[in-house]
């Protein structure tokens, strides 16, 4: 069998993958995905962890997860549509519009 | 008995009928019907508030993962005054703005469902869920004008970063689950109390994330990135809405899970949050200090207010826990009243936002030019107004549980803040007017009676807050 610290480094990895993606990709899709990535590699951790603990809370949180996950993606790429409208570009350096 | 455990949904149910019913209105609408929308959500709020004023001091629950215990309902009531403050500024915008009706009270309705919910909530899933939906609300409100692209743009760095911050939110709740093998707060919280578990690190971890994902609600500094973008480019009246609903909403949850199910960790956190106190305060005072925009000024002064309540926080004593809701309600209606007056002044083309616009505004209009007045003396903490009596407890509790480092800070930057706040006003009064500036809108009917309640209450709670405090000290007696 294998042990939950597996499931967990695996779930860390890709957690982190999702954040260096949010941080260093230079397209605005990518990064809705990256966040997607975050989110999936959360997923991960509950599951492994309900399934340590033998409860299903955590099998059942995952299903509310990925409900708010789809309306974020949802309402992320409704956004990113209307910014391309303005500006015809993916890249988030020609938003800039906004800064202090 | 099944029909008690829905007593404690019934303010939120309120809310989400009226929700439903403006989705249906709009749908069924004719074109070119004149709907009374906005008269709809008042009414929802309206029951909500009834409802909570009938559960007082009931502590219903629901399903064991919502709980109406005066804290909450406390909290449900400042977000009723809000939402109902917001809808009556907004008639007028959106009528000028030629904004989809419908479409927007819908949506301030569902995000106030939302921050009710996140007050309400006992269990951790429950908050992330709430924190979603009012989030997902918000950030649609924030691009609602969709020419503008300043507005897309706003929503869309908002959008990011908040969907980023619930992933880490996300992941201290998967940490937590796995180590307590709950996510009810309570039981979170016994569980904690009854382990020894300080030498594990993995709670440690897990109490990093959850305070990730709410200093970046918060935005507290150095997760505040997002917050000034997105309230100048937001329209003004939802910058004033979410400036003052999510942090009402944002800090019940935090308070209830750092104060109540990590309370035996303080001593793990209390020293991050004093941190992140001080910077929030030091940072949004200094910053708003440099800025010619009026909406990205008082974005700012969000932060710094939110470094106010964090002190609170920190505290954690009986004062300063009841500080913090009666802060929360002090600023809400401060703050929605200013964004009010900037939102009324605004014409389609042009947002009146810039500090050079409200240049002799007391020759045009002389009542919101006091109105405005009230308002920013009262976010700068002077007497007579709610601003100064909310400060006046923070510090007080900070000094009393011995935080003076922090209370120290905190009258200095509200001395400092005191400067660009009466930079406004005296633009307004000694400045003269652009001749070749556009007249700033009139300002007429439900907004006008908006604003006059706000400075009421502003006044009154200023000179008489005794009642309110009572009050919020006794909603915290019972759950903390």
């Amino acid at each position: 069998m294998i042990p939950l610290s597996s499931y967990l480094i695996v779930s860390a990895i890709l957690f982190a993958i999702g954040t260096a993606g949010v941080f260093l990709r230079r397209n605005l899709i990518v990064i809705l995905l990256s966040i997607e990535i975050m989110l999936n590699a959360v997923n991960l951790s509950f599951v492994a962890f309900g399934r340590s603990l033998g409860n299903v809370d955590g099998q059942i949180i995952v299903f509310f997860v990925m409900t708010v996950a789809a309306a974020e993606a949802a309402v992320g790429l409704a956004i990113v549509i209307g910014l391309f409208r303005h500006r015809e570009s993916l890249n988030p350096e020609a938003f800039t519009t906004l800064k202090w | 008995m099944f029909n008690s455990s829905f007593d404690a949904v019934v303010p939120m149910l309120c809310v989400v009928l009226a929700a439903l019913a403006s989705m249906g209105a709009e749908a069924f609408r004719a074109k070119d019907e004149e709907m009374p929308i906005g008269g709809l959500g008042i009414v929802g709020l309206a029951g909500a508030g009834i409802s909570s004023g009938l559960l007082w001091n009931r502590n219903a629950a629901s399903f064991g993962v919502l709980v109406a215990d005066n804290f909450a309902l406390f909290v449900t009531l400042t977000l009723v005054i809000v939402g109902i403050l917001t809808i009556m500024f907004s008639s007028q915008v959106l009528r000028r703005d030629q904004l989809p009706k419908g479409e927007y009270y819908a949506l301030l309705l569902f995000s106030l469902v939302g921050m009710i919910m996140m007050a309400m909530a006992n269990d951790l899933l429950i908050v992330f869920i709430a924190l979603e939906t009012l989030s997902l609300s918000v950030y649609v409100l924030t691009g609602i004008r969709r020419d503008d692209p300043k507005a897309t743009e706003a929503a869309f760095k908002y959008f990011l970063l908040g969907a980023f911050s619930s992933a880490f939110f996300l992941y201290g709740i998967a940490f937590t689950y796995g180590l307590t093998g709950t996510t009810r707060l309570d039981q979170v919280g016994a569980y904690l109390a009854a382990q020894s578990m300080s030498d594990n690190p993995l709670i440690l971890v897990a109490l990093g994330l959850l305070l990730v994902g709410f200093a970046f609600k918060i935005s507290a500094v150095p997760f505040h990135m997002w917050t000034p973008d997105a309230y100048e480019g937001a329209p003004a009246i939802v910058s004033g809405f979410m400036s003052t609903g999510v942090k009402a909403a944002a800090f019940a949850a935090f308070a209830r899970v750092f104060l109540s199910s990590f309370e035996p960790f303080s001593a793990d956190w209390a020293p991050i949050v004093w941190i992140l106190a001080a910077l929030t305060m030091i940072l949004g005072t200094v910053v708003g200090v440099a800025q010619s925009n009026l909406k990205r000024m008082l974005a700012y002064s969000s932060i710094a207010h939110g470094g106010y309540l964090l002190v609170g926080l920190v505290a954690a004593n009986q004062v300063g826990k009841a500080a913090i809701l009666f802060y929360l309600l002090a600023y809400a209606v401060t703050n929605l009243a200013a964004f009010g007056v900037i939102a009324l002044l605004s014409s389609r083309e042009k947002e009146t936002d810039e500090l050079r616009d409200f240049a002799g505004l007391w020759h045009t209009h002389p009542a919101l030019a006091a109105l405005m007045t009230v308002c920013l003396l009262s976010l700068g903490g002077l007497p007579p107004t709610v601003g100064f009596i909310g400060k006046w407890y923070i510090f007080s509790a900070a000094v009393s549980a011995g935080y003076y480092g922090l209370a120290v800070i905190g009258v200095l930057t509200s001395v400092i803040s005191v400067f660009f706040y009466l930079r406004v006003v005296v633009m307004m009064y000694m400045a003269d007017r652009d001749a070749s500036a556009p007249v700033p809108s009139q300002v007429t009917g439900l907004g006008m009676v908006a604003l006059a309640a706000s400075i009421v209450a502003i006044i009154y709670l200023g000179i008489l807050p005794t009642p309110v405090l009572d009050l919020a000290a006794e909603s915290i007696a019972t759950i903390f």
